[in-house]
């Protein structure tokens, strides 16, 4: 079972602390982050590539799925 | 394809590049010293224009402050990222915005426009910069230990329209000016309120820097948290572009005056120019981006964001109702006395909503 983090309706710069601090505890493995707007997105993403994770990004309606691993 | 064209690097840089030449260039054109763009100044004086406060030297309808927010709604339609949202604690946003206003009126600008004041040669900017950075790195103390506004909700499509309904019928009233028994609408007939760029030019390239701000997501206060925070200088060369093109522009345009003394609508308490920005920063940081930032949210439907710059027009009425606004002699009667109120409730902000309330309580 992956880890996912629900970062939908946090203001920024909440959701990319948070997912910064799970990626700095696990280390390696898969992540499943929940986001809703583009802000959060790109912002993960940036952050996630910048420290050598890889992301995918999947667009659910209005919402994004990001797999995030290494 | 246009989407990862907006996010790159390369955009931020242009964004930046093109609100510092804008800035200089509205300045050329009317607007006041080293304000071409400000946001705080300028809901200031939309604030005196609706009659919030009687400063008759700073009223006007800034279509500057119009066309971030229909700019940003622009570039979020097109690109699907309308999504109307609202609920996270609206009511702290009110006060964080209003006391973002007393602080940024003490120093006498929002963090752009203590940019462009470097950009201009004023000295006494550093000082502010140097608060702006102080109260952000506070206000990341607070975000580490957990400090969160609680999550928003989806909400109704018309939530998200009343900010830019709001912007449309400020337009209206810019270019009808009905004059009502009580005065109002105020148009300053001399200092700042009375100098302008012409509005149809302040519209068009104000809705530009709307538009590329929603898509690179430009905010000056999320420059310098995210360095200092997540070691993300994204946002940062963004607002170092700006500093440099405004630069580059004012040294053209002669609009380059270094020094302390005599700055245009500054003053040189240098204590209340740190301590202003100190609160500014903090609150800003606290409601999650800088007032710009606030209004590209707002134009994209983030009720909440859209509830902070309402905090922001009743603090600046506040502000020069109350004495608490700085001239060009100094701080004004109440300054000082409002920053240090204001830095005590935002900590008490701070402290109240992250886990050192939690921590407290299992102690």
């Amino acid at each position: 079972m992956n880890q996912r983090i629900d970062t939908r309706g946090l203001s920024c710069p909440l959701p990319v602390v948070a997912v910064r601090n799970k990626l700095l505890e696990m280390k390696k493995g898969i992540l499943e982050v929940l986001v809703d707007t583009g802000t959060s997105k790109d912002n993960i993403t940036r952050m996630a590539t910048n420290t050598d994770w890889k992301v995918e990004v999947k667009e659910e309606g209005e919402e994004y799925l990001l797999t995030i691993s290494k | 394809m246009l989407k990862e064209f907006f996010s790159s690097r390369k955009y931020i840089i242009f964004t930046g590049i093109f609100i510092g030449i804008s800035a200089a260039f509205l300045q050329k054109l009317g607007n006041p010293a080293n304000m071409g763009v400000c946001v705080a100044c300028m809901v200031r004086d939309i604030a005196g224009a609706l009659g919030l406060h009687r400063a008759e030297v700073v009223q006007y309808i800034r279509p500057e402050i119009i066309g971030f927010v229909l700019g940003s709604l622009i570039a979020a339609l097109m690109f699907k990222e309308f999504k109307p949202r609202a609920g996270s604690a609206p009511l702290i946003r009110f006060v964080l915005g209003f006391l973002a206003m007393i602080g940024a009126l003490v120093f006498l600008g929002c963090p752009w426009r203590t940019l462009l004041r470097l950009a201009g040669g004023d000295g006494n900017a550093l000082f502010g910069l140097v608060g702006l950075v102080v109260g952000i790195w506070i206000g990341i103390f607070f975000i580490k230990v957990g400090y969160n506004l609680g999550r928003n909700q989806k909400t109704y499509p018309m939530v998200g329209w009343i900010m830019p309904v709001i912007m449309a019928g400020l337009f209206l009233l810019l270019i009808f000016r009905p004059q009502l028994p009580s005065g109002v609408v105020f148009f300053s007939s001399k200092g700042p309120g009375a100098q302008h760029a012409p509005v149809l030019i302040a519209l068009v390239i104000t809705l530009a820097i709307g538009f590329f701000a929603q898509r690179t997501r430009f905010c000056t206060v999320g420059a310098i948290r995210d360095v200092i925070l997540i070691k993300d200088t994204y946002l940062f060369t963004g607002v170092i572009s700006l500093l440099l093109a405004a630069l580059v522009s004012n040294l053209i345009l002669k609009q380059f005056h270094p020094g302390f003394q005599g700055q245009p609508i500054a003053h040189t308490n240098q204590l209340w120019n740190f301590g202003g920005m100190v609160l500014a920063g903090l609150a800003f940081t606290l409601a999650g981006g800088c007032p710009g930032r606030q209004l590209f949210l707002s134009g994209e439907g983030d009720a909440d964001a859209a509830v902070f710059v309402l905090g922001m027009i009743a603090g600046a009425g506040f502000a020069h109702n109350f004495a608490t606004a700085s001239s060009s002699e100094g701080p004004g009667l109440w300054g000082p006395a409002s920053v240090i109120v204001g830095l005590i409730i935002c900590l008490i902000i701070g402290f109240s909503m992250s886990d050192l309330r939690q921590r407290r309580k299992e102690t």
